[in-house]
């Protein structure tokens, strides 16, 4: 398949300039997330003293979990956000009628999607480091495999909350912030798997997340690195992948039929 | 693309949305250096015959050939060539002017892009407007810099979708006379759509009248509407407007 860099490059610069120009955006990536880790934190070194220390490392798995859980949501956020920036600013026409493949517009997203979580990890580890002695690094090696898995399937969710923005127009747009949180509870990113009711444990298992949330765990209670959860993972991302790709493309093909990308992009 | 082949060729368009058919066969061409307009009332198919064109909907039949290619197997290929600006579009507002057409050089791949973008602010009048914060622009101004964004790649067909229908009209006639000067100049092809007979009569070389989504007439403003036996072109359309005018044979 043709693919160009420099469409991707040009349409990575358009964000660029964006959150150049626009502080709030900036503020957004750093804000939120720091307001989450800050009560979490807290949260759970009250809860440890309440229990006199019978929660032992409450707080490194849940201050672990919900970085990592800010890594995928960033990396959604970013294909899904910039989608809806083309829509708000109705641009959305004028790129697709430029010389971009829909898989270089994708991939776009989906470098803005790393960027946003490269900036949002590094205040999270600096932050979680001076206030809870929590260090992000003490996982390890495996910390590269968990953020790619989580990346990845955080770009496979910004997949399909585009197509459904796309689908049902700017009234779906909460979907953009929406669809990770449906997939929280399964997810185990602040309690393990084995919580979860026995039938719901194989949906848990499915999501490609589940095993780094687990794994993560795992790293911080002393056990060895999960290497064969990671495997799973990357093949769960790979389905993932591969169902996001085609959902993504049937729905671009259906407002493209039925006129309803023209009518996203300039209502 | 064989020589004396129009640039860009619509086969038999239709495109129905449920029950209703928005165009219904609609063929036409544009040939190098040309000038066409689309007019017809709301709802004629003027707007969607431009997004079939665009590929930004896909026909229920029909094909769109440009340059000799088919749009839908070379479309990356045949829209570095052509370009295309809107008064229902707008450019990112919160970006400055410059970093606008930067972005759009670089999709386009135009060869030293602030150099062009100089050449074209300069050309449209608006070099002042370089730093300026895009949503901030008059009417006026974001028309002639969504122009400088058309113009980027120095396309050989312009397709324009009523682009001075925000526009007083003072402004109205500078972006008529910039356009005629260009296409002058450069042999630059427009496909025009408006419901503006000013618009048409002075920027295309030859209109289509769509009506219900077929052709109701074609030919030179002046042809079409001495046909239908009527003052101007502006009294044809309030005729068809209001259902006095029959489609009496399509031309």
């Amino acid at each position: 398949m043709p693919f160009s860099l420099h469409a991707v490059g040009a349409l990575v610069l358009r964000y660029l300039f964006l959150y150049t120009r626009n502080p709030v955006r900036f503020v957004e990536l750093v804000f939120w997330p720091l307001v989450d880790l800050l009560v979490w934190g807290f949260l759970t070194i009250y809860l440890q003293k309440q229990g006199a220390g019978g929660l032992p490392g409450a707080v490194t798995f849940l201050i672990g979990g919900m970085i990592l859980w800010d890594v995928l949501f960033r990396s959604q956020q970013g294909v899904a956000i910039s989608f809806l920036e083309d829509v708000w600013t109705r641009n959305l026409l004028n790129v697709f009628v430029a010389p971009v493949r829909t898989v270089e517009y994708v991939a776009a997203t989906c470098v803005v999607g790393v960027l946003r979580v490269g900036v949002t990890l590094v205040v999270l580890t600096v932050v979680a480091a001076a206030a809870y002695h929590f260090k992000l690094t003490d996982l390890g090696f495996p910390l590269l495999p968990f953020l790619a898995n989580l990346i990845l399937f955080g770009w496979f969710l910004g997949m399909i909350s585009t197509a459904l923005i796309m689908r049902w127009g700017q009234a779906a747009e909460s979907l953009a912030w929406a669809v990770p949180f449906f997939i929280q509870p399964l997810a185990a990113v602040f309690y393990p798997v084995s919580v979860l009711p026995s039938w719901l444990q194989p949906a848990a298992m499915a999501l490609p997340c589940t095993p780094v949330f687990e794994g993560m765990r795992a790293v911080l209670a002393g056990n060895p690195a999960p290497w064969e959860s990671m495997r799973h993972a990357l093949l769960l991302n790979l389905v993932w992948g591969i169902l996001a790709a085609l959902f993504f493309a049937a729905n671009l093909r259906h407002v493209r039929r039925t006129g309803l990308l023209v009518k996203v992009a300039t209502q | 693309m064989q020589p004396g082949q129009p640039i860009l060729e619509a086969e038999r368009l239709v495109k129905s949305f449920s029950s209703f058919t928005a165009l219904d066969g609609l063929s036409f061409s544009v040939a190098e250096g040309e000038s066409l307009g689309l007019l017809g009332v709301n709802g004629a198919g003027k707007t969607t015959a431009m997004n079939l064109i665009l590929g930004l909907t896909t026909p229920t039949s029909g094909e769109v050939r440009m340059f000799g290619l088919d749009l839908w197997k070379h479309r990356v290929e045949i829209l570095k060539k052509v370009n295309f600006s809107s008064a229902y579009t707008s450019l990112p507002s919160n970006l400055l002017v410059w970093q606008n057409l930067t972005v759009f050089a670089r999709l386009y791949r135009v060869r030293r892009p602030k150099q062009r973008i100089d050449e074209l602010l300069e050309l449209l009048g608006i070099t002042h407007l370089r730093k300026s914060v895009t949503g901030r622009l008059s009417a006026g101004e974001s028309t002639r810099v969504n122009l400088a964004k058309a113009l980027l790649n120095e396309p050989r067909l312009l397709l324009l979708d009523e682009p001075t229908a925000s526009l007083d009209p003072d402004i109205a006639d500078r972006v008529r006379k910039l356009l005629r000067k260009l296409q002058r100049e450069t042999g630059l092809s427009i496909l025009y759509t408006s419901h503006n007979m000013r618009d048409i009569v002075e920027v295309c070389d030859r209109l289509i009248f769509l009506h219900g989504g077929k052709v109701l007439a074609e030919g030179t403003p002046g042809e079409v509407h001495e046909r239908f036996n009527r003052s101007s072109l502006e009294d044809l359309f309030i005729g068809v407007a209001r259902g006095e005018v029959e489609a009496v044979g399509i031309q």
